[in-house]
Formats: C-alpha cells, structure tokens, sequence
C-alpha cells in the first residue's frame, strides 16, 4: 500500500453562481521515500493539489469529492485535530517565497519550537537545542545565534534554508516543495535544491516538488506526473517521460527534443496558453493547442490509460 | 543606550513642537484681550494706562515680549488666570487627574471591546453577531458625540436614574493633590457614562481597522505557512495575525490621540466633569487669555510626550524598526 494515495480529487472555487473545478479528478500515489516531480504551467493547479493533501485549500475554494489516503486513512474523513497531527508533523511543506512565508514578527526560533511543541510534548529548552540542530544540518552559519534573528534579518536564501529546516524538524514522511527555488536568486537555487534533495535521501523521506524546471526535476524526481488544466495528463518514471514522452503536452513542454530539458529550460514553447478554469474547452481541455487534434478530441475527453490521458498517445509516442 | 539615544531625539523634536506651540500660544495671548482691563479698574485714566503698559512691557517689541514669556514659561510660570487669580498651571493641574482618569477609562472601554470584536468579526465576517457589530460600527461612526452624549444622559441617568450624569462624584485624595475616582464605588459610577461616551468616538474606528488587519493577516503567506505547520487555530490567530496587526493599530492609536484629548471638551462640558476640557471652555467663555494659552501648551505637551509613548512601543513591537544604534 502506498504512503499517499490520492483518488479522484476534485477541488471547486464558486464563480457566480455556479461552481468552477480547479482540479478535476486528480489521482496520485506515492511510496516511502519516493521523489515525485509534479509539472505544469501556471494555473494548472499544482498548488490547488499540494494545500488539498493538508486539506488547506482556502476557502471560498473546497474538496467537492475524492479521498486522499494518508498511511491507511483518509485525510478528508479526519476531524481537524487528527489533521493538525499530520500537518507539518508528518507531511510538512516548503512555500515557494521564503521572504513571505516567515512571520515577521516572530523570532526563527519562535517559529521553529512552536512548531516541535504542537507535535511533541517536549521542553522550550530541548526544542530549541533540536531547532539550533536542524539549522546546523541546513548549513546556517552561527545557528546558535541566528536562531534569535527575525527573518527580516536574513537572506532570502537563508530564509528558505530556514524554512527547509522547519519542515525538517518534526521528521516528516513527506514533504511537499511547491516551486522551493523560484523566488530565489539563480545563483543559489542549484545549492537549495541540492539541500533538499540531500536531506531526503538521507532521512528517506518523500517528495512531491512542484516546479516549472524539467531539468531539475530529472535530476531530483524519481516519478514525474504532469498536470494540465485541473488533470494529470501523463503520469510515470522521470527517465521514460523525458525519453519518450506520451503526450503531446509533454512533448511540448520539453520542446521536440529530450535534450532541451536541461536546467533552466522554461516552459514557453507552446504556443497559446493554459486556459483559466472558468472557461476550458470541450473534450480534451489541450485540443486547441494540440498539433494532434482531431473532432474526437474536442467532443470526447480522453480517459488515463496506461499512464497517459489522450486519443492519441500511440501516435505521439511513435513520433517520439 | 541606543533607548538613551532615541528619548533624546525625540526630546529634540518635542522641544521643537513645544516652542512651535509656545509662539502659537503667546501671539493669540498677545492679540487677545486687554490684560489691563482685567487689572486694573475702571477709574484709572487712559494716560495711567499707557504708563502701566510700558511698565509691564506691553510695549516691548513682539520678539522682546516672547523672550520674555518664553522664559517664565520654562520655569513654570504660564500667567496668572483672571478669574481664579492664581498660577494658571497650578489651576490646570488641579484639574488634570478629572481628564486623565476619564481618559483612561475611556481608553480601557474601546480597546477591551474593539479588540475581541475586530477579531471577531475577521474570523466569522458572515456570521450574524459580525454583521450586526459592522452595522453598528457604520451608525457609531455617523452618530455626533453629543448626541450620543445627551442620550446616555437621558436614558441612564434621567430616564432609568441608574447612573449619575454630573459631576465626578466621590473622589480620594492622593499623595502629590492627585484626587482619583477609580476607588470608590460612587467615582466609578460617576465615570461610566463620560468614559463610554469618549470611547464611542473611537470605538467604531478600531473594531473597523482591527477587523481589516486582520482578515488581511489571516490572509498572508505566513499564516498559511503556521497552518501547513499544524498549528493550533488559537496559536494562528492570536500570536501569528494579531502580533501582525498590532502595528498599524498602535499607529493609528497614537494619530487619535489628538481626536481623543480634543473630544474631552465636548464630554466634559456635557456631563459637568470637573477636568481640564471643562474649564477650558469656561475660560474661553470669560476670556480668561492666560488660563487659555496654558491650557494649549500643557495639552500640547502631554500630545508630545504620548507621541513618544507611542512611538517607543511601535519600535518595541515592531522587530523591521530598530531604535538608532541596536544591534542590526
Ligand atoms: N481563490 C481562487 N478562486 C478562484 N480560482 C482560483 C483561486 N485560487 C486559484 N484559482 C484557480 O485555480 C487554478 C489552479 O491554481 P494553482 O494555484 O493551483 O495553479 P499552479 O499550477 O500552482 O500555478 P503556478 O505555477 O502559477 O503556481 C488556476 O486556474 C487559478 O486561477
Ligand atoms: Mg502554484
């Protein structure tokens, strides 16, 4: 039994008056210790997926439907003390902007032992020699000191080190990285991601990182699943996605050659865009991008099959 | 010492405020009234006059007479009151611990029930409680002061006559003249409805601006990221939103200062509050030019030394400020 295992996830904002489906039946697994690359561009609901794990979507947005199985119990049926045992504790997350993310009136150190004293029944003292630890193990200078610092004080670099190290300290199963480098400097993003790569290899913990940089996630992710318009399009091994990618919106995304995903490469070379929830296409939501589009593909949405969600997968794969 | 080095430049400025006040003061005192009708009768002849003016220094140039005004002021000496023929200050300062106590029982009222209400009404801002204390709010903030302030006295204290609407009631005496209020049971009650009629000037004003802080704080990255944490809904609201709405609300506070302090006048002269505001207006009603000016420079004063209050509080809550010279 997987770790996570999430079942047809439906999550809906209200526009007007009728209700609009930011994800649309979302399956997921993951097991112990498994990297997992999540892919899109923007609005595709990436992050509509990582705040519903933690049942954190903000209202007036909800969960119409689905189940996401946490260790053997479904996180949607808990009452929220038992969720609150889960959040940050066993799954925690790193935000994608470390420069709003902390408090800016609270010390680092507030924010870290208020974090190990909602899940431990443990001294202000020792949380704050186990905090001072974690920071050491995310190579903040002077941890000792730094830990009275307000975030203000930092470095956003060292403010997202900071953040790892608070997603660290309960040692979580899983943790969720929703775009962990993209407000950063360019010049430190490489070692940051190395960081969390590092640290879940070493504690063997799982990782859903969200991010628009295939050449990232081919070096950090195990499994890829890639997301279009509130669906996964195209779910499986990082290497066979990037070699022989099923769908044509994979295809597109990492251009026509597996070689362009390399670092940094963006995700810009399909023309047209993502269409806003409140008006996706009929069928298929990709057809009006979609070099294969056929008349099936607008009037009939594809069902996931063998890993992949379109009419016209063996086509794409052959032309592969 | 960095504290040391921020009180003395806001000395500095103080010090500028107040001489700013100062001139204000003594060009109104010069331009107003004849202090010699007041001192002297009617039988004394116009060349007598002339004579006692360039005694006094009436006549001095306008820079001379400030210098000089300017002085006696720094020593304490703010004129003799017309009417009580005493020290001006020395009669304000009787009269200050009536304005201070109704000051701080107003301020008790508004901040004890705008602060649970703003929050609140930014937790559940559709629940029916929230939006009756929003409407409320809207009606407060149009209803004049005296209005509110003839009706209190009309309903409790005429209509019901369940509480006292004049006067201070019974006071203690305290060391340095102070006469308070807060220790009787008959002082209490005289405090009620002055105190709820000043605090409903701001009462509106701060449940609105808690409630917008805060519901703009509960919508921050940082307080998605203390929910993504497991934390508890009570830890999130109090000391994750609420530490962060504390600055703009002490800010505003301080800027209201003047509002309240203004606002005595009108309260006192209602219910006969034997403070500073009421005698105010009495002095203004009989022209009484030293008692006035005093009047404006010790309300100027206390608006600069709680400017200052308020000022060191903001930098101690807020950790983006630091005083000149902490440690970075
Ligand atoms: N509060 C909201 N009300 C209505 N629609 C929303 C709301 N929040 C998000 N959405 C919509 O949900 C969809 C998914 O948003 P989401 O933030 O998950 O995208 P994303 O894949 O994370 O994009 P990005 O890469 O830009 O972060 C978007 O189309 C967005 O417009
Ligand atoms: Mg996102």
């Amino acid at each position: 039994m997987p770790l996570l295992d999430i079942r047809d996830l439906h999550v809906a904002f209200p526009s007007g008056r009728r209700e609009v489906e930011a994800l649309r039946g979302v399956d997921l697994t993951l097991e112990r210790g498994e990297r997992l690359g999540v892919v899109g561009e923007s609005g595709a609901g990436k992050s509509m997926l990582a705040f519903a794990i933690l049942d954190l979507i903000a209202p007036p947005g909800r969960i119409t439907a689905g189940s996401i199985f946490f260790d053997g119990r479904d996180i949607l049926r808990l009452p929220e003390p038992a969720i609150r045992d889960i959040r940050g504790n066993r799954i925690s997350m790193i935000f994608q902007d470390p420069m709003m993310t902390l408090n800016p009136v609270l010390t680092i150190g507030t924010q870290m032992i208020e974090t190990l004293r909602a899940h431990r029944d443990i001294s202000k003292a020792a949380a704050r020699r186990l905090s001072v630890e974690r920071l050491k193990q995310v190579s903040i200078p002077s941890a000792e000191s730094r830990i009275d610092a307000y975030p203000h004080e930092l470095s956003g670099g060292l403010r997202q080190r900071v953040v790892i190290a608070i997603a660290l300290l309960t040692e979580p199963e899983i943790i969720i990285a929703d775009e962990p480098t993209t407000a950063l400097d360019v010049t430190i993003q490489a070692e940051i991601m190395a960081l969390i790569l590092r640290l879940c290899r070493e504690n063997n913990v799982g990782l859903i990182l969200i991010t628009h940089d295939l050449g990232v996630v081919a070096e950090v992710t195990e499994r890829l699943m890639i997301m279009y318009a509130g669906l996964c399009v195209e779910a499986g091994p990082t290497r066979r996605l990037i070699d022989a990618p099923a769908h044509p919106y994979t295809r597109g995304l990492l251009g026509a050659l597996p070689q362009k995903a390399r670092r940094g490469a963006r995700l810009d070379q399909i023309p047209g865009s993502m269409p806003p929830i409140t008006a996706l296409p009929s069928g298929c939501a990709y057809h009006p991008r979609c070099p294969l589009a056929t008349a099936r593909c607008a009037a009939e949405a594809p069902a996931f099959r063998a890993g992949v969600a379109c009419h016209h997968a063996e086509r794409a794969e052959s032309r592969a | 010492m960095h504290i040391l080095a921020f009180l003395i430049r806001r000395a500095v400025q103080a010090l500028v405020v107040m001489f700013v006040i100062s001139l204000i003061g003594f060009t109104i005192q010069s331009n107003l009234g004849d202090p010699l009708r007041e001192l002297v009768g009617q039988s004394v002849s116009e060349a007598e006059r002339e004579a006692l003016r360039g005694e006094m220094g009436l006549k001095d140039p306008f820079a001379v007479q400030y210098a000089r005004f300017l002085s006696k002021a720094v020593r304490g000496d703010l004129g003799t009151s017309y009417f009580f023929k005493r020290p001006a200050l020395e009669v304000i300062a009787d009269k200050f611990s009536a304005t201070f106590e109704l000051v701080i029982g107003a301020t008790l009222i508004f901040v004890s029930l705008s602060v649970p209400a703003g929050i609140y009404c930014a937790i559940n801002p559709q629940s029916w409680p929230a939006r009756a204390i929003m409407s409320f709010s809207i009606i407060g903030i149009s209803v004049p002061v005296f209005l509110t302030a003839i009706f209190l006295v009309w309903f409790f204290g005429v209509e019901l006559g369940w509480l006292p609407a004049f006067g201070r009631g019974e006071t203690l005496a305290l060391p340095w003249g102070w006469e308070t209020g807060f220790l009787t049971a008959d002082g209490l009650a005289h405090l009620l409805l002055p105190s709820v009629t000043l605090s409903s000037i701001m009462l509106p004003l701060f449940i609105r601006l808690i409630r917008a802080e805060m519901m703009e704080a509960m919508g921050t990255e940082y307080v998605r990221f203390a929910q993504a944490k497991g934390l508890s809904p009570r830890r999130i609201r109090y000391v994750h939103a609420f530490r962060n709405t504390l600055l703009p609300v002490v800010t505003v506070g301080g800027l209201q200062i003047g509002t309240l302090i203004a606002y005595t006048i009108l309260t006192e002269t209602v219910f006969q509050w034997p403070g500073m505001g009421f005698l105010f207006l009495e002095a203004v009603n009989r022209v009484d030019t030293p008692l006035i000016i005093a009047y404006i420079i010790v309300v100027g004063l206390i608006f600069v030394i709680v400017n200052t209050i308020v000022d060191l509080i903001y930098t101690l809550i807020n950790p983006m400020v630091k005083l000149p010279g902490a440690r970075a």
